[in-house]
């Protein structure tokens, strides 16, 4: 595969970056392989499950290291998430990895029944998520993952947005004792700023202050609303919430709630559809609320979306900080000359 | 243990109810609870080593009922073994009762949520291969539809149950020949079954899913050292009622109060055939 036309941080948003202090770290998979690696170290239970996947899941060392504590079932999704789900009715915690395009379609029936209506403790882990395999086509794209296990009960879904997140996400979903889909990228990802605290399941992170307008993302997409929200601040003179949504169930919906009272507008941002994801979540938690602010999805629309590197189809959907910053420049532009 | 005629007394009383508790929730699937019945009794009778007392032990063996319609046999088996009162059958299919029209783990005894078919093998493939890990020592039954078999994700688990020499599962085919559309052979023929899964890599044996004795025979130990095993039981749906047997429209068929009464009637006879018998 030749290098990819566009990189995912332009120059731009490489000053950004430095000048907000951040430090590009490891993509999410090598942290959560290690975090993995550690918690097996310390519990022989603890179990890694692959579908041909354990390269692709960056898990080679863990199966070097700890080889009675892999299993793999070969190229059949359905049956890595019924063996996981009998593993765990054993008593392993196990983490069940696949990608997650083939992990939450080809599987799906056996993640609604053997996982979360049997109510095993078994941990997803949905890997090269989004389109991350963006120049292998739609087969390989998960754009549907958020959509499609919103809608099954008893099922945890956390997407991280860093490094931080993710090891903090994987020995929350073993601790859990319960359903869990984690979902990763392979893209290196700056550190999100310390501002965010603390981790835990179903609450939002603020990595950015301010009541202009807030930013509400998830997964790989975090780093890019904060650094869009720093390039309004710098040219705009706009101060910008930004909530890292780690957790895509259970929502926190009082931080959607309070953003939306403090701010007034709200741009959710995802690497997902835009149907059936976080941004039609929110969008049912401020109407439900009866909180109205303005209130923009921004993810893949809804069409035979294009191919090439990730950072190609994150450009050309305005997922990256120019696209981001563009967009919310010219809505607020657009709604303040209407109003 | 129980002789065999105590136990084909068992399965009578079992068609019995299984018929009842049908009749009184106006649904359920008759044809293959009454083809499982005697598999059910030779396992919870003579194999498993579980009971209400020890249900919660990590060591008992398990039992999943991958064909999970058929949850009417495993309920009145269930009740008889003494895991919940069979009163409680009473509700069957009722507002919020726990007793469904497919296995869940709401009801004390059962080990997991079935309906979907293809699911159970997969799941019991990760129980047997969790046992051998910690060398535990508890065997794992599941019971599959033949029907069933047309479901990919079952071969996918045969292929890993032998990839990973798990002696301690065993799979019991409750064979049929039918399903809801008609006759296996004509929906999707999966004969020849028993070089199928020796070809997977399976120790197979046959025997008449009825035959109390052979049933036993075939499950009381594992049938080998290295390998899974499955008892490809020939069975016939809807057996013990004349007129229900091997007749597809029994699948999921509820008796009229005419067909109700003949079908207890002809057990009752079958019954008092026995204690004659034994007498």
């Amino acid at each position: 595969m030749s290098a990819p036309a566009f990189p995912m941080y332009g120059p731009a948003a490489v000053r950004t970056a430095e000048r907000l202090g951040l430090k590009l770290g490891r993509p999410n998979l090598d942290a959560f392989a290690d975090t993995l690696l550690g918690l097996a170290r310390a519990d022989r239970n603890v179990l890694a499950v692959t579908s041909d996947s354990r390269g692709s899941g960056r898990l080679g060392p863990f199966g070097q290291a700890l080889p009675e504590q892999m299993v793999e079932v070969g190229i059949a999704e359905q049956n890595l998430v019924g063996i996981a789900a009998g593993l765990a009715a054993a008593g392993k915690t196990v983490f069940a990895v696949a990608p997650a395009c083939f992990l939450t379609a080809r599987a799906l029936e056996q993640i609604k029944n053997d996982v979360a209506y049997a109510d095993q403790p078994v941990v997803l882990v949905g890997i090269s998520a989004g389109v991350s395999y963006g120049a292998l086509g739609t087969t390989h794209h998960s754009l549907h993952d958020f959509a499609a296990l919103r809608a099954i009960h008893n099922l945890t879904l956390i997407a991280p947005a860093d490094n931080f997140e993710t090891r903090e996400a994987v020995k929350a979903a073993a601790a859990a004792r319960r359903p869990v889909y984690l979902r990763f990228g392979k893209a290196p990802l700056y550190d999100l700023p310390p501002a965010g605290g603390a981790f835990a399941i179903g609450r939002a992170r603020p990595v950015g202050n301010g009541t202009d307008l807030a930013f509400i993302a998830t997964g790989e997409t975090v780093i890019h609303a904060l650094l869009a929200a720093a390039n309004l601040e710098e040219r705009d003179g706009l101060k910008c919430r930004v909530l890292s949504l780690p957790t895509i169930k259970p929502l926190d919906t009082a931080a959607i709630v309070q953003a939306a009272r403090d701010c007034g507008a709200i741009l959710t941002v995802e690497e997902h559809l835009v149907c059936g994801g976080l941004g039609e979540a929110c969008a049912g938690v401020l109407a439900q609320a009866g909180v109205s602010c303005r209130f923009k999805i921004i993810g893949i629309p809804d069409e035979d979306t294009v191919t090439g590197s990730q950072a190609d189809i994150f450009r050309h959907y305005g997922l990256t900080m120019e696209g981001l910053a563009q967009t919310a420049r010219d809505w607020l532009h657009g709604h303040s000359v209407s109003t | 243990m129980l002789s065999d005629r105590e136990l084909a007394r068992k399965s009578l009383l079992c068609r019995r109810q299984v018929l009842q508790i049908i009749k009184q929730a106006g649904a359920g699937h008759t044809g293959g609870s009454l083809s499982c019945v005697d598999i059910l009794n030779v396992l919870y009778h003579r194999v498993l080593r579980v009971s209400p007392a020890t249900f919660t032990d990590p060591r008992r063996d398990r039992y999943i009922q991958s064909k999970g319609h058929s949850v009417e046999a495993l309920y009145v088996v269930l009740a008889d073994c003494g895991f919940f009162p069979a009163t409680e059958l009473e509700t069957l299919c009722r507002y919020r009762s726990p007793f469904v029209g497919h296995p869940t783990r709401k009801v004390p005894g059962i080990e997991h949520n079935t309906g979907a078919l293809g699911h159970g093998l997969s799941f019991s493939v990760g129980l047997a291969l969790g046992a051998k890990m910690d060398q535990a020592g508890f065997r794992v039954f599941t019971l599959l539809g033949d029907g069933e078999l047309a479901e990919g994700s079952n071969w996918e688990a045969a292929m890993a149950a032998a990839h990973y020499r798990l002696a301690n599962l065993t799979a019991i085919v409750d064979c049929n020949t039918l399903q809801i559309t008609g006759r296996t052979r004509d929906v999707m023929n999966f004969e020849p079954l028993a070089e199928k899964f020796a070809a997977f890599g399976w120790a197979v044996r046959q025997v008449d899913g009825h035959d109390l004795a052979a049933l036993t025979d075939a499950l009381q130990a594992p049938l080998a050292a290295a390998r899974p095993g499955v008892v490809i039981a020939r069975t016939v749906k809807g057996r013990g009622v004349s007129f229900m047997e091997d007749a597809a429209k029994w699948h999921h068929g509820v008796p009229s109060d005419e067909e109700y009464t003949r079908a207890l009637a002809e057990i009752d006879a079958a019954l008092a055939a026995l204690e004659e018998a034994s007498a």
